[in-house]
């Protein structure tokens, strides 16, 4: 189809849909108003389980079980990248170089990565307690560790993060979710079931029963899938190179980063 | 027109999702075609926060708020963008990579250059 | 029992974790052995809870249980279709995972498990999908088999094909779910809900539908039909389908796009049923052009194919839009049809493209004009494939003729032409592609003078699955096609079978309170076999005389519109939903 011809068919189906879209919008509630009444049961719920976090009860209390989806959706698309971003029969993997790194960064990501790394713990830790979470931890946890590869090189990198390590760490955390919910269902009355653990103090570490546990294990698998996603787009950037291609190609990785973008 | 900041939101959602959509059939570029699906997916979450605002509201969050004491906006489109985000991302992740390989196998990015499929 | 509907997802997905924390580690042989296992275990679960699906089980994860009739936690619907859908997907499941079994060389070297864990996770995602009572859980489980079906589909990413396919199929899928996405949300903004029965109970309780309630409804099923490949959001799929692996392909053109069509009837019958959804004749209008429209498209399209697998899959097109015109009735006999038919249809599709594999891994090629002839040795391949052609015909008793049949019965009219026609036509190339293929009939098709140019995707340059050519078919490559052409007969062919389907939907959406009876009547007997008798003589005048029914140069611009450009196809997509509010739009100029 010539460009001419589809911007045609855009252009119509475009403004059809856009017509249908704006006469729903005028018949939606109006912006702001107070009726809510499944997030009123949520808050309510939530405060009666001892979660000062609302958003945090209903992802791995109330409705656990999306958020089961979600973590597998990740988990997938994490196995996925690992197969399609794979070293293929024509390609070979080159030696990364040595990279020179100008003091004043080296020094400043030496610094920041501990820095960084805590602070994905410490958000993943208070989860139900406020704003964050496991998803949210996750990566500043995983995107800290990378600050590495700014700092230093990418060797530095690879010594921190064996792929296969995180790769069984992201398949753990999975498993992790997946029996606590079993164990609702064996002793307790449901499949994902809050009911195994005491709900605590409010608005303490160890309140809201299992909620902290799965917003563990979340934390845990968003950090290893996003350090193995990076490392199968990097290895792209970095190390993979066409069969033929000179090694030296691969000499300088910094300068390879848009490559694989 | 007093109601436009009654709708105002959710119009902007509509324009974000259409935008996205003529970027999307009109891309030359896979990756930008990528980033125009993302566009489409942050209308989404702009209706979802949108429906989920009560005036003067504040977040759903009772650290250090006593509850009861404010209206809070509802948590349960919160969590529904949050896993909106995730699901996101984790398209957006493997479409890269198979774009990745699309650059690889077909030596372009230019969906106008790929003709295999066809008929 | 109601308890144990979650772990038709859980059970799945522990399988998927295991293996890939193992994967690297373990040989290939151990992978698929417990990808095999695990898939199995889950379609004996979903048999165990089907056959105790009366009355519907209902679960609410998390052990949320309404109070005062509402609850904040997520409804699982564990009803005869949901769970004959769950039973069906974990069926072909292991056949595929069989059928792969020491054939299909999964890469990536040294990680056995990748591939049957992904297959696993799509196993989950649809069974999650098919349970799911939640709209907003739907859409979870229905991205992640999205998610799984492009990484399958881009599988064999050293084939320029494979990865072009698999990233039109990610796109405009992807644009599909973020539709249904918004759509949701309209539905939240009005209700106040996510459950689906409680989104139809509030919108019955607001009042007559109005525009809010039609966007709902067209971005919804936007999403669903994009699944289900209807017409005009059908593109991505022939893309997807001739490049995926083919245990992928069984999966793909077997289930998941039947639970696109699964779906539109699961929102249909719960949301927008009431006096608040949309008024019967608006959705019959709807998903009756958009399903007659699908039916000749894909038969035509399928006709024109010498690519083996485009052929295959546009013969899914043609069917889903029979599977559309089914529950556009409205009625429990059209349910009760497409239920069947569906089921038929897994069992024959699954194993056409069982055996296409075959061909490929032997030949390596997948082009009815270079295999003419080539495929001769290959008898008992050459009797599953004429079986499966004559099933997707319908030649009674095959599930597929029942189904047809009943549903043929529901439609009536002028539209059981539409019925006969592209039964007809798919199952007549099926069957030329077997005459000349296996048995070397007819004049070898010549290519003609400058075909280079031709707008046409051949099935050559095709690489084999295997690691080498195969110089012997293994037996677990005709085994699973003959097992899946057995279930597709035993679905017609054994009394009570056909009962139990239309007592399970009778359950599911009238409680029971109307019964229907489902059995071959002479009409639907006779029916059956005029399109079989139509599809071997289209198969045979095609094969003596190819001049006389090869496409003609008026049909190169409906070719023209399955260009490969991602842009067209989003484009399309943009015109389906107009096309779909405009068809149900008096819905709200009447109310």
């Amino acid at each position: 189809m010539n460009p001419r011809t589809r911007l045609w068919l855009v252009a119509t189906g475009g403004a059809g849909l856009a017509a249908l879209l704006v006469a729903a919008c005028l018949r939606l509630p109006r912006f702001g108003g107070d009726r809510h009444p499944y997030g009123d049961r949520a808050v309510h719920a939530s405060l009666e389980r001892h979660t000062a976090n609302t958003v945090a009860s209903v992802n791995f209390d109330q409705r656990a079980f999306d958020t089961l989806g979600e973590m597998t959706i990740l988990f997938a698309a994490v196995l996925g990248c690992v197969v399609l971003l794979r070293q293929t029969r024509d390609e070979h993997r080159a030696h990364p170089e040595p990279a020179d790194v100008a003091r004043p960064v080296r020094r400043y990501a030496l610094l920041v990565l501990p820095v960084a790394l805590l602070t994905g713990l410490y958000v993943v830790a208070h989860g139900q307690l406020s704003p964050g979470g496991g998803f949210q931890g996750g990566v500043v946890a995983a995107t800290a560790l990378h600050v590495l590869y700014l700092g230093a090189d990418y060797r530095a990198l690879e010594r921190v993060r064996p792929v296969g390590a995180y790769e069984v760490g992201d398949a753990l955390a999975t498993s992790a979710y997946l029996v606590t919910g079993v164990a609702g269902l064996i002793g307790g009355t449901a499949f994902l079931a809050n009911t195994l653990l005491p709900y605590g103090t409010f608005n303490t570490l160890s309140s809201g029963g299992t909620v902290p546990l799965l917003n563990a294990a979340v934390g845990m698998e968003v950090a290893c899938a996003v350090v193995v996603l990076l490392a199968g787009f990097l290895d792209q950037a970095v190390e993979i190179v066409d069969e033929g291609e000179d090694d030296d190609r691969a000499g300088d990785g910094h300068h390879h980063e848009e490559r694989g973008k | 027109m007093t109601a436009v900041p009654h709708v105002l939101p959710y119009l902007v959602a509509v324009w974000v999702f259409l935008a996205g959509a003529y970027g999307l059939a009109t891309s030359r570029n896979l990756i930008h075609a990528v980033g125009c699906l993302s566009v489409c997916q942050a209308a989404t979450y702009v209706l979802l926060l949108a429906v989920g605002y009560r005036d003067g509201a504040t977040a759903p969050v009772f650290s250090d708020v006593e509850p009861g004491t404010r209206p809070v906006v509802d948590p349960v489109v919160q969590a529904l963008a949050l896993t909106d985000v995730v699901v996101g991302a984790t398209v957006t992740a493997l479409l890269l990579a198979l774009v990745v390989q699309v650059a690889k196998r077909h030596g372009t990015v230019d969906p106008d250059e790929l003709t295999e499929l066809r008929g | 029992m109601r308890h144990l509907l979650p772990l038709l997802v859980a059970v799945p997905l522990l399988g998927a974790a295991l293996l890939a924390c193992v994967g690297r580690v373990v040989p290939r042989a151990f992978a698929e052995a417990v990808g095999c296992a695990v898939s199995a275990g889950t379609a004996a679960l979903a048999v165990v809870l089907l056959l105790d699906a009366s009355p519907p089980l209902v679960e609410w994860a998390g052990g949320w249980e309404p109070v005062a009739g509402h609850s904040v936690g997520i409804v699982l619907v564990g009803d005869g279709p949901g769970l004959g859908m769950a039973a069906l997907v974990s069926l072909l499941t292991p056949a595929a995972l069989a059928y792969s079994w020491r054939s299909f060389d999964a890469p990536p070297r040294g990680n056995a498990g990748s591939f049957p864990a992904l297959v696993l996770l799509f196993q989950a995602g649809m069974c999650g999908f098919a349970i799911a009572g939640d709209l907003f859980n739907a859409f979870v489980w229905f991205e992640l088999m999205s998610v799984v079906a492009y990484a399958l589909t881009g599988h064999r990413v050293e084939e320029a094909r494979a990865v072009q396919g698999a990233l039109t199929f990610a796109v405009v899928n992807s644009l599909g779910a973020y539709a249904l996405l918004m759509g949701i949300a309209l539905l939240y903004a009005r209700t106040g809900e996510l459950a689906m029965a409680e989104i139809g109970r509030e919108l019955d309780a607001y009042g007559p539908p109005d525009a809010l309630v039609l966007a709902g409804f067209v971005l919804v099923l936007t999403g669903l039909l994009v699944k289900a490949a209807a017409v005009p959001f059908h593109f991505w799929l022939p893309d997807a389908h001739a490049v995926a692996p083919t245990p992928v392909c069984m999966l793909l053109s077997g289930v998941m796009v039947e639970l696109g069509v699964f779906g539109v009837w699961r929102v249909l019958g719960t949301v927008f049923s009431g006096p608040g959804g949309l008024p019967a004749a608006d959705v019959e209008r709807a998903l009756m052009v958009l399903g007659a429209l699908t039916a000749a498209i894909g038969a035509l399209m399928c006709w024109y194919q010498r690519h083996i697998k485009r052929l295959l899959a546009y013969s899914t097109i043609a069917h889903t839009g029979l599977f559309l015109l089914g529950i556009g009735t409205l009625t429990l006999e059209g349910d009760d049809g497409v239920a069947l038919y569906v089921v038929g249809h897994a069992g024959v599709k699954a194993a056409l493209f069982a055996c296409t594999g075959i061909l490929l891994d032997r030949f390596g090629s997948v082009d009815e004009h270079v295999l003419h002839g080539r495929a001769r040795p290959l008898r008992g391949v050459a009797v599953l494939f004429t079986a499966g052609a004559l099933g997707l015909a319908g030649l009674p008793p095959f599930g597929t003729a029942l189904g047809k049949s009943v549903t043929e019965e529901a439609v009536g009219g002028p539209l059981t032409v539409v019925y006969v026609l592209a039964s007809a036509v798919t199952a007549g190339a099926v069957l030329r592609v077997a005459a000349r293929v296996f048995l070397g009939l007819g004049p070898r098709p010549q290519e003609a003078a400058g075909d280079e140019g031709a707008y046409e995707t051949t099935g050559s340059g095709e690489e084999p699955e295997t690691r080498q050519p195969l110089s012997r078919v293994p037996d677990t490559m005709t085994a699973v096609p003959a097992v899946l052409l057995a279930g597709a007969l035993a679905a017609g062919a054994v009394p009570g079978f056909a009962d139990a389907v239309a007592r399970a939907m009778s359950e599911a959406t009238t409680a029971g309170l109307v019964q229907t009876s489902v059995h071959w009547t002479p009409v639907g007997v006779a029916l059956g076999l005029v399109s079989t008798l139509l599809a071997v003589g289209l198969a045979a005048v095609a094969v003596v005389r190819p001049k006389l029914l090869a496409p003609p140069a008026r049909a190169l611009p409906l070719r023209r519109l399955q260009s490969g450009h991602v842009g067209d196809y989003v484009a399309w997509l943009l015109v389906g939903t107009t096309v779909l509010g405009v068809l149900a739009l008096p819905a709200v100029l009447t109310g």
